[in-house]
């Protein structure tokens, strides 16, 4: 290797808690980057894969401090310089594209005045030649009418091309090394493959250096030609895409692939029952929307005649893209946005299709967990309040009674008694997640509908809420209705698909052959766009371009 | 309960003190001067020097003496005495008024942000209506129909800070009314006051009590103000505002007269301020 592009050595950041306890967050971490080449940071949240990305521009966030080791970069030392002088630098030497795009653009100006923003502040070129350059870029990052586009208002493209437009952004500026900070990961599967193909072309060509931050081994294995993998501030493995992903050496970077692998879902042997032949949950010709009603239709369907059936015990997996109406059914079915056609029978009994109108038992046998495990446990309350809740609630139970429930409940989802004192700021996300699904046991339900439960959290977190899953459907014969864009988890939980296109149902079939037997063209894109681990997989993946252009909201 | 905090405690003593409150010294004395004006309010005219009605010296706006610790005002009454007496009319008023109106206030805000449709409609409505009538206007016209008297001042100012606090919790209500802690709690079958209750009204607790330590400065200049059109508490009694008001002309000659009712008015205010703005917070910091 020449002249290395970056060095980091013995870097270490800390910060300062409320109570004024110092914490390290960064604990000596050193590496190098060469010229050209791509680098993942690849970790847990937490783990400071963020923070040292950021680092590399001379900044951390409000409250950290770099408390030693050195950063350099080309001929700069970044941990020497001053603040003014880590401002030239940043936007000409080192760039960085955010997580998400959306929040990164100011929506009342025009792309282009952001996109030459970098030029203009630097006084690297007149603004014209900008310009120039950035219709360059954005046809090098194939988006569509180059010369226009620029143009618009950031409100008026699609998610995955404002992605594209902030690496525009980041790249104007000529900089060696550009900082990717999960840029991906907002996106749907089927704009992720466009815009990672998009991020490597124009990286190639230009022979930039890149830093990858994600958590998604699959797609960093698309991208990076070596990969760091971080925990809790330290680094674990470092090793070159391959290496990592085919003969990990830390038992950290076997424990990140082992579950991302998906474990097929074995279907629990039914008892034989033929005195229960009702499906727990059947929906039919089920059509929900938005917005004021006019003669019983609301302003915006989006849920358009949504038929099936789930048989007790059995797991039904929801899969599609953003605004596929996946949650809408969810909402529609729990009754929290009531149903303007259609009906939904639970056990055998029709359902009312609002929430006023549904018994006290109606609403307890249907349990609806949320994505957002923080924004659905109530800050104010302890986690034993929170859990005390429904059994006050459906049971009436009170006292010492409801007490040993709540333990009992924690200790079904693994959790330790002690934590039912706590407020839910105190817990992690995984954690946070565990004492929702306690609350939505807490009513005994016979069904609960995941609302993308595993989407915020860490593989590994997530791989460890999933076996959580069967192992109470093992225990308590639950079925669950399991919403997910993630493939591999709908392919690790349940035993049926329905894939959703637009509000309605465009195919259901078993979840074991959805990879093989899938025949709308819709599916077939949806599943080869999901990205394996496997480096070469990007650039041998070719897809109809019509197809592409039918189906994906690019 | 008891035992798991023992155990915890015992376990974790060498590193941590464990979650404590934090209350620091602008609020504790804050809250000092809000009890002191408290007790004072109830005790303080038994302890007066003189009656506060009666006309004790024959300089008018005389200095600070032995005998008139804070001088004498326009008609040479003790304002010591006065100060005394007053402080039962502007801190009791101006305590229930802003009870009562963010009580209220804060209740229909949360109702309204709950129930919404046309309740929300006709209540917003008729309370931005309502909003549009000048206070001392609406006073004026409330105190020459019905008279004035303590209860009809406290009912008046409500009325008059009502609508604001309701606009101001509602605004409040609406953004936790859409999280999904609530949405759970609904789709668990629960009643609207639950919702109101238990799921919402604590976390919108801060900034509603920092909102009630400003409408309570308000409500002590409107009732000065009334005070001063002759409205408010009826002479010879006096609120603080009113004694700033009448012995306003004492300014240029450099009366203690108007400086101390001053001194009095502003200490109420800015302890409520610093107390609410200082409450005790709890402090937790996860060291695992």
């Amino acid at each position: 290797m020449t002249n290395p592009l970056v060095s980091v050595r013995d870097l270490r950041i800390g910060a300062t808690t409320d109570a004024g306890r110092k914490v390290e967050i960064i604990k000596g971490v050193s590496f190098d980057i060469a010229p050209g080449e791509i680098v993942a940071l690849i970790g847990e949240s937490g783990s400071g894969k963020t923070t040292i990305a950021l680092s590399l521009m001379g900044h951390t966030r409000t409250g950290c401090r770099i408390n030693g080791g050195s950063i350099r970069l080309g001929s700069s030392e970044i941990t020497a310089m001053s603040e003014r002088a880590r401002a030239r630098v940043r936007g000409t030497e080192v760039s960085y594209v955010p997580q998400s795009a959306a929040a990164a653009f100011n929506p009342s100006k025009r792309i282009m005045d952001q996109v030459i923003e970098i030029a203009a502040i630097h006084e690297l070129m007149p603004r014209a030649e900008a310009e120039k350059k950035a219709v360059e870029l954005f046809r090098a990052l194939a988006l569509p009418e180059a010369e226009t586009i620029g143009k618009r208002y950031p409100h008026q493209v699609s998610g995955g091309q404002l992605q594209r437009l902030s690496a525009a952004m980041a790249l104007i500026g000529d900089p060696k090394l550009v900082i990717f900070d999960e840029p991906t990961t907002a996106l749907d599967v089927t704009t992720q493959i466009e815009v990672l193909r998009a991020f490597k072309s124009v990286m190639q060509r230009g022979g930039i250096a890149g830093v990858y931050v994600s958590h998604d081994l699959a797609v960093v294995a698309q991208i990076a030609d070596r990969i760091i993998v971080l925990r809790g501030g330290e680094i674990q493995e470092v090793g070159s895409a391959e290496q990592i992903l085919h003969a990990p050496q830390h038992s950290y970077t076997k424990q990140l692939l082992a579950a991302f692998e998906p474990v097929p879902h074995q279907p629990i042997a039914q008892p034989e029952q033929a005195a229960k032949p009702k499906p727990i949950l059947e929906v039919f010709d089920l059509c929900a929307g938005y917005g004021p009603l006019r003669d019983g239709v609301p302003f915006a369907k989006i849920l358009k005649n949504v038929n099936f059936k789930l048989e007790r015990g059995r797991n039904l997996g929801v899969i599609g893209e953003s605004g596929s109406g996946k949650s809408t059914l969810a909402r529609a079915i729990a009754g929290i946005l009531p149903a303007y056609r259609g009906g939904v029978m639970v056990d055998g009994k029709e359902l009312k299709p609002d929430l006023q109108n549904r018994s006290k038992d109606d609403l307890r046998r249907m349990q609806m967990v949320f994505q957002l495990a923080d924004t659905a446990l109530n800050p104010a309350h302890s986690i034993g309040a929170i859990l005390a809740r429904p059994l006050t609630f459906y049971e009436r139970l009170r006292g010492k009674a409801r007490e040993a429930r709540v333990i009992e409940l924690l200790d079904m989802v693994h959790l330790p008694a002690a934590l039912r004192h706590r407020l839910p700021a105190e817990l992690s996300g995984g954690q946070k997640q565990r004492v929702n699904l306690a609350r939505a046991l807490a009513a005994s339900p016979d069904l609960i509908l995941c609302d993308e439960i595993t989407s915020a959290l860490d593989t590994v977190v997530a791989a460890a809420i999933l076996e959580l899953l069967k192992e109470l459907q093992r225990e308590l014969g639950l079925s669950y209705m399991f919403i997910s864009h993630d493939l591999s988890t709908v392919e690790a939980i349940c035993d049926d698909v329905l894939v959703m296109y637009k509000g309605e149902v465009v195919e259901a079939l078993p979840a074991a052959r959805m990879s093989t037997e899938a025949t709308h063209p819709y599916s077939r894109l949806l599943i080869s766009s999901v990205p394996q681990l496997d480096t070469g997989w990007l650039a041998g993946l070719e897809q109809d371009p019509e197809l592409v252009a039918q189906f994906a909201n690019r | 309960m008891m035992a798991e905090a023992t155990t915890t405690t015992a376990k974790d003593a060498p590193k941590r003190k464990g979650p404590g409150y934090r209350f620091n010294w602008v609020g504790r004395i804050g809250l000092a001067i809000i009890l002191f004006w408290a007790v004072v309010a109830v005790v303080g005219p038994s302890l007066a020097p003189h009656p506060p009605g009666e006309i004790v010296d024959w300089d008018y706006f005389g200095p600070v003496t032995k005998d008139f610790w804070m001088g004498t005002d326009y008609l040479g009454r003790d304002i010591f005495s006065r100060i005394l007496m007053g402080a039962r009319y502007t801190v009791g008023i101006a305590l229930a008024a802003v009870t009562l109106a963010c009580t209220l206030g804060v209740i229909l805000g949360m109702v309204a942000a709950v129930a919404g449709g046309w309740f929300d409609m006709i209540l917003s409505r008729l309370l931005d209506a309502f909003n549009g009538i000048p206070s001392l206007l609406f006073g004026l016209v409330v105190v020459a129909a019905v008279g004035s008297s303590i209860p009809v001042l406290i009912f008046t100012l409500t009325a008059i800070y009502m609508p604001g606090s309701y606009r101001f919790a509602r605004a409040l209500a609406v953004n936790v009314n859409t999280m999904d802690f609530v949405t759970v709690a609904r789709a668990r079958g629960e009643s609207t006051p639950y919702l109101i209750l238990r799921e919402i009204f604590p976390n919108i607790l801060g900034p509603v009590l920092a909102d009630l330590g400003l409408r309570f400065v308000f409500i002590v200049l409107v009732l000065s103000g009334l005070s001063f059109l002759g409205l408010g508490v009826q002479p010879p009694n006096a609120d603080w505002g009113a004694l700033v008001r009448e012995n306003i002309e004492g300014l240029s000659l450099g009366a203690p007269a108007v400086i101390f009712p001053s001194i009095a008015i502003a200490s109420l205010t800015i302890s409520v301020n610093m107390f609410i703005d200082n409450l005790p917070t709890k402090i937790r910091d996860r060291s695992e």
